[in-house]
């Protein structure tokens, strides 16, 4: 397998010039020149140049689909922590559930994990998540764990292929945001195993071919299981 | 302070055996410590400086924060253990002057317009000194911000140049910091060459000010090729890792 085609790019970078090509996520344009502004993996496609980010925070965006622990319940909203540079606000129009004033508490206190959708995002990035969707609810049970944000396309792989892999050699229930969590459950076995599988991810992400990879590693470890 | 040391000798050699435009000896690691966003080691001669970088993360307590930008909160401290005598702990005078002019200058290569109310926090942990840590500080913090995949528009680099026995010279080693006559530590955006930060203790000329703002700036791109390396070598070996 080859590096080819993956360039490692760092802040100040020249990456072209902007007649020829356009400036897209990550760059930034100072006389003429399109610059590279975080480190990143280079990608150009369609003349617009991308930096694909290689660390760094999570960076909401409207639909992400994140999970969240609540901070804080408050009479009529909660206070999410989803991993971003702020706090995250659920207001309680935006639950299933009919909640009486002052009755937060009842449906969601401090620690819980949610699966919640960005519902906006404003000019000073304030945050507003909702629950009002199908396939958004409390997430009871299971583990916890936070990987690099940036290696999120990663870990669901092209049409989901990764994530199905994982689940199919594993046997467990995960649910992965794009805020850098995962949420699993199953049998303590197959819980290590995911463990083992996502740091293998991170620690490989600017590399190709790493699905048949973890296929491999998977099939591996599945057969002294069974 | 005057004093009848040979800080540099007929043959035009330092204290340290190195000629009056030889840098010390550099190492950078990026990505040390896990528990940071990004971090960096330095060893630079006798400097030993480690820095963590956390954020963007909301600004605490409210009222620092800037509605229209993030912050950037550097903190320069030297370790008890770091100098010969014991070195008092906690902020001195010094170390809230340095912390200060860092973070105006990291302030200037972030695009903090990104991130509003929220702060970056750089804390630099200078382990052993030898002068020039606040040079050999802000170079590592360069290194960790990158690290810390926050945006810039440069990786900012440090680096000194002096003047001792009357001659001007780069990178000044201890003895030549205290010795000498001159000491002029500066910070650049290499990719423009704009000035970021520029102190002087001593005294120097007008022609001799020129001379050695025009060394260290020389200093600092050779810096900062050792910088791009060190973080290149990084990232490109988590792919050489697996090509094994």
């Amino acid at each position: 397998m080859s590096n080819e085609g993956r360039h490692v790019v760092i802040p100040g970078q020249i990456l072209g010039e902007t007649p020829a090509l356009r400036p897209g996520r990550g760059t930034f344009v100072e006389n003429k020149k399109i610059l590279a502004e975080r480190l990143g993996v280079l990608n150009i496609q369609e003349n617009f140049v991308h930096i694909i980010p290689l660390k760094g925070r999570y960076e909401p965006v409207v639909g992400d689909f994140v999970i969240g622990v609540v901070e804080e319940a408050s009479t009529s909203n909660w206070m999410v922590d989803i991993n971003a540079p702020y706090p995250a606000l659920l207001h309680v129009h935006e639950v299933p559930w009919e909640i009486e004033f002052a009755d937060t508490e009842k449906y969601l206190n401090t620690g819980d994990t949610i699966l919640a959708k960005v519902l906006s995002v404003d000019e000073s990035k304030k945050l507003q998540i909702t629950l009002n969707d199908r396939n958004l609810f409390k997430l009871k049970g299971g583990h916890l764990i936070e990987f690099e944000p940036s290696v999120y396309r990663r870990i669901i792989g092209k049409k989901y292929s990764m994530i199905e892999i994982i689940q199919k050699y594993t046997r467990c229930r995960i649910k992965v945001g794009k805020n850098g969590r995962i949420w699993i459950d199953g049998d303590a076995d197959g819980i290590e195993k995911v463990l083992s599988a996502i740091s293998m991810i991170e620690r490989e992400a600017i590399t190709f071919g790493l699905t048949d990879r973890i296929e491999e590693f998977l099939k591996k470890d599945a057969k002294d299981v069974r | 302070m005057k004093s009848d040391i040979e800080l540099i000798n007929s043959e035009g050699r330092r204290t340290d055996g190195r000629s009056p435009h030889d840098l010390r000896k550099i190492k950078i690691e990026a990505g040390v410590l896990h528990r940071a966003d990004g971090s960096c080691s330095l060893e630079w001669g006798g400097n030993k400086v480690l820095v963590a970088v956390y954020g963007p993360r909301e600004a605490v307590p409210r009222h620092v924060q800037n509605p229209l930008k993030a912050i950037v909160q550097a903190r320069y401290n030297m370790a008890a253990f770091s100098v010969e005598d014991r070195k008092r702990p906690g902020p001195d005078r010094r170390s809230v002057e340095i912390s200060k002019v860092i973070s105006e200058a990291l302030e200037k290569v972030i695009l903090t317009e990104q991130f509003p109310r929220a702060s970056i926090d750089v804390n630099i942990e200078v382990l052993d000194a030898e002068a020039g840590t606040r040079c050999a500080g802000l170079t590592a913090a360069g290194v960790a911000l990158v690290d810390a995949g926050i945006p810039m528009r440069d990786i900012p680099v440090a680096c000194a140049a002096g003047k001792i026995n009357g001659k001007v010279v780069l990178d000044l080693g201890k003895e030549e910091d205290n010795f000498g006559d001159a000491d002029l530590p500066i910070a650049i955006s290499p990719r423009t060459g704009e000035v970021l930060l520029l102190q002087m203790d001593g005294h120097l000329t007008l022609d001799e000010f020129n001379e050695a703002f025009d060394l260290a700036v020389k200093g600092c791109h050779t810096v900062s090729e050792i910088q791009k390396k060190a973080i290149m070598q990084k990232y490109q070996s988590a792919a050489a890792e697996v090509q094994e």
